[in-house]
């Protein structure tokens, strides 16, 4: 048996995969391989199989993870070549290796976030993000688990972001919290929206680009 | 993706069914292909997914060079209503282009409720709904599936329908598409060309005259149509195309499963059930190859659960043996097979126990009537006696939950009748108690009762169907008798089935109901959320038309219904004395115990494999 862990992309119709939806395929696509995944112990034996950061419905990824146990004893060689011949579009498989650290070792997420303005960017919406973002505290209403609405400020959860401008569109590069709270990135668009409204754009797409562990080291 | 798009599938709920790309979705190069279709079910995309139709329809029409077959469903109310405000017209999920653009428009149509949804699609594509609104050949717009067996209510909509199984009359109908496409042929003289493949109705091409009472007068066929339209089959199973290798969506349909379909048709002859008329004759798939296909299609697919499909699974010759061989490449995938459709009177527990691993949940039987004399007056040919011993059996087994389905308003039903349906849930009651293996986790008895429709090309298709009032007071009169705590009883208040008792055996007039409804707002009629019952009766009564007409009246044997000139292979002497039998109270054997001639068999020009 083994541990494995993949590291894939989730894009374009993929991204609308939600979080079970993405799992049950996954389910699918080892038997496919001929990988026979390890199942729990017990009265309903599930595949072990988790999904290491969940990704937003809508958003997209250079690089999520997913931990899987089968009952092969195989370090993942051939695995990403073998499931990208029968993957949803959208989601490619860049690598499969074996589980070398824990998950909650994954501290950072660095994400491309970027503001739609069918109207052309009003002026000063750069400066004025600069400057939202660098108070000691943003409020933007959250949904819990349990569907209440709560305040939470982005801002101890928002390590670094840089805002840049090209024609209809504002770009930021953003570092932020990935777990335990993590910060989804797309809370940064509320959170302009509902401090200056004059700077609402029209939409917002966020992209994760690469994962760190506190130290800021590439996580895999 | 479409930037549009883009914009509301955050807004959405599931967008995921809206996207296309699942594993095994079919791109081709639009450049490189010269018939583009759009096949079209009338309802969600987790309904259509899960019909074996579409995806056998699907390889075979993507299986011709030259066109490339993809997938329409009908959004749910949110993605139309944001759909409708970005102005995006329907769009085919492989492609994303809009259907309107394509050459031919095909819907499956299962059931009545969705010719609503049919008529929104259209709407939504920018199509014009009446056939004589299109003059151009393309788009063409194409209708196939079990409600097509009475297509009049959409007659005006469609230039054609496909009556039968579509494997074959689809290649055939493509094909001479194509030739028109090329020869430059105008729609008139590819309708009147089209007409002479099997299978295929062209509507247009016959007119329809009725008497004052509002009952048909004649069918007259035009230009060179035939009298009758004889519907299509496979004859040989063992020939027909099976989807071993078939999409497997990415979000969770309602059938997240493979079905393995063993036969056509039913040997049964429930006199109520369409399906076992209008799917005769019985054809076998051969053992050999039903377990070929199941490991092609598991090994493909990545699934790790089967249905083994047909109208009464547990009718299969071999079925044990098939389940025999397919038991160790289950065991190595970790597939769980599911017998739907099993019958409660030839039901092996062993089977059951074998295939179902650990999980013992409820098992489901249909006795449809009370006492054994409806039973027997609708050809159900199923015992009280064998009800109770597979209950025996699956109590003794460890099961702790059984369903029991009934209809209310079968022809010849008493109020007596309806009161034993509280006798047969006591009497199960009954037989856990002296069964069961294991009494302290309880047990729970569930009885469900719907409205009984009737419909057409059935023995029943002379019969009213009762009305509201009078459902209403039998669903009374038997909850007062169902008094137990362990036996719930569940009935639905559903006006659908009263409509769709209306639609079944509908004429052409209610081609302007549809119309009406349409306009006033009818989609996803087949979904509570959606149907509106006023909203249909507002539409029959701007046209003139009273729907109790067509639901609540008593047809005699000589009057020409409005489907007269369809014909599906069993004959209509024959559908008379089935009538007559179930107001004499006598049944008709099953056809594998003796044949009892109901012509179908002309359609294979040999005995059937009942």
């Amino acid at each position: 048996m083994a541990k494995l862990r993949l590291l894939f992309v989730k894009e374009a119709q993929a991204s609308y995969i939600s979080h079970l939806d993405l799992m049950r395929t996954f389910q699918r696509v080892f038997p496919r391989g001929g990988l026979e995944l390890r199942h729990s112990q017990g009265f309903h034996p599930h595949p072990l199989i988790s999904i290491v950061l969940p990704l937003p419905v809508g958003q997209s990824s250079d690089c999520e993870l997913l931990d899987f146990e089968v009952e092969q004893d195989i370090d993942g060689t051939g695995i990403a070549e073998m499931l990208n011949e029968g993957l949803p579009a959208g989601l490619r498989v860049r690598s499969c290796y074996r589980v070398q650290r824990p998950a909650r070792e994954l501290a950072l997420l660095r994400a491309r976030l970027e503001l739609d303005y069918d109207g052309g960017v009003p002026p000063g919406t750069t400066d004025a993000l600069r400057e939202l973002f660098s108070r000691e505290e943003v409020l933007v209403e959250k949904r819990t688990k349990h569907k209440e609405l709560t305040q939470l400020n982005v801002i101890p959860l928002l390590r670094s972001v840089e805002w840049t401008q090209e024609d209809a569109l504002v770009r930021a590069d953003v570092v932020v919290a990935a777990q335990n709270p993590g910060l989804n990135p797309a809370l940064l668009a509320s959170a302009l929206t509902a401090a200056l409204p004059q700077y609402a754009p029209d939409f917002a797409r966020v992209r994760r680009i690469e994962l760190y562990d506190a130290e800021g080291t590439v996580f895999r | 993706m479409d930037k549009k798009l883009e914009r509301i599938l955050p807004r959405v709920q599931k967008p995921a069914r809206y996207v296309g790309g699942e594993y095994n979705a079919i791109m081709k190069d639009k450049t490189q292909v010269d018939t583009r279709v759009a096949f079209c079910f009338p309802d969600t995309y987790e309904i259509g997914m899960s019909n074996l139709g579409m995806r056998i329809l699907y390889g075979v029409m993507n299986n011709m060079e030259g066109v490339w077959c993809e997938r329409c469903f009908h959004p749910w109310g949110d993605m139309e209503e944001e759909m409708r405000k970005a102005q995006i017209p329907l769009y085919a999920l492989e492609s994303g282009d809009s259907i309107g653009e394509f050459d031919v428009i095909a819907f499956s149509v299962g059931y009545e409720m969705a010719f609503p949804a049919l008529l929104n699609m259209l709407d939504l594509a920018g199509v014009p709904l009446r056939s004589a609104q299109r003059d151009a050949l393309t788009p063409l717009v194409i209708a196939g599936g079990t409600a097509m067996y009475n297509c009049e209510p959409i007659a005006d909509f469609l230039d054609l329908a496909l009556l039968g199984e579509g494997e074959e009359q689809i290649v055939e109908l493509l094909e001479l598409y194509r030739q028109a496409k090329r020869e430059g042929w105008d729609k008139a003289a590819f309708l009147r060309r089209a007409c002479h493949i099997g299978g295929v109705y062209v509507p247009s091409l016959y007119d329809v005259s009725y008497h004052e009472d509002g009952t048909v007068a004649a069918i007259t066929p035009r230009d060179g149509a035939p009298a009758r339209v004889r519907k299509r089959i496979v004859t040989d199973m063992d020939k027909a195309y099976y989807p071993s290798k078939t999409i497997v969506p990415s979000t969770e349909i309602v059938q997240d499963r493979i079905t393995l379909e063993l036969f056509r048709g039913c040997i049964r002859g429930c006199r109520f059930c369409q399906a076992g008329y209008v799917y005769r004759p019985v054809r076998n798939r051969s053992r050999e190859l039903c377990a070929q296909y199941a490991r092609e299609s598991v090994e493909d697919s990545g699934y790790q659960e089967m249905t083994l499909s047909s109208l009464s699974t547990s009718d299969y010759r071999g079925l044990v043996e098939l389940c025999d061989e397919l038991e160790p490449f289950c065991e190595q995938k970790h597939l769980n097979l599911s017998l739907p459709s099993l019958r409660a009177d030839n039901f092996s527990m062993a089977l059951m126990e074998r295939l179902q691993k650990g999980r013992k949940t409820g098992l489901t039987f249909a006795p449809e009537a009370g006492t054994q004399r409806l039973r027997d007056a609708i050809n159900k040919n199923l015992t009280e006696d064998d009800l109770l011993a597979s209950c025996r059996r699956a109590f003794a087994g460890g099961y702790s939950a059984v369903k029991l389905y009934f209809m209310l308003g079968l022809p010849t039903e008493t109020d007596e009748d309806v009161a034993a349906i509280a006798d047969v849930a006591a009497h199960v009651m009954h037989a856990w108690r002296e069964s069961a293996s294991n009494k302290n986790r309880g047990v729970r008895i569930t009885v469900s009762t719907s409205w009984f429709v009737p419909k057409p090309h059935t023995a029943f298709q002379w019969e009213p169907q009762i009305s509201i009032e009078e459902y209403e007071r039998r669903v009374a009169l038997l909850r007062e008798r169902i008094n137990t705590k362990t036996v719930t009883y569940n009935w639905h208040p559903s006006p659908t089935s009263f409509m769709e008792a209306v639609l079944s055996r509908g004429d052409r007039r209610m081609c302007a109901v549809l119309e009406a409804v349409h306009r006033k707002g009818a989609r996803l009629d087949a979904w509570e959320e959606y149907f509106s019952l006023p909203r249909w009766l507002e539409a029959f009564a701007e046209c003139g038309l009273d729907p109790h007409f067509y639901a609540n009246r008593s047809r005699a044997h000589g009057e020409l219904m409005p489907w007269a000139h369809i014909d599906v292979g069993v004959s209509e002497s024959f559908l008379m004395r089935e009538h007559d039998r179930c107001h004499e109270g006598v049944t008709t054997p099953d056809c594998r115990s003796q044949c009892s001639g109901c012509g179908a068999n002309c359609l294979i020009g040999r005995a059937c494999d009942g």
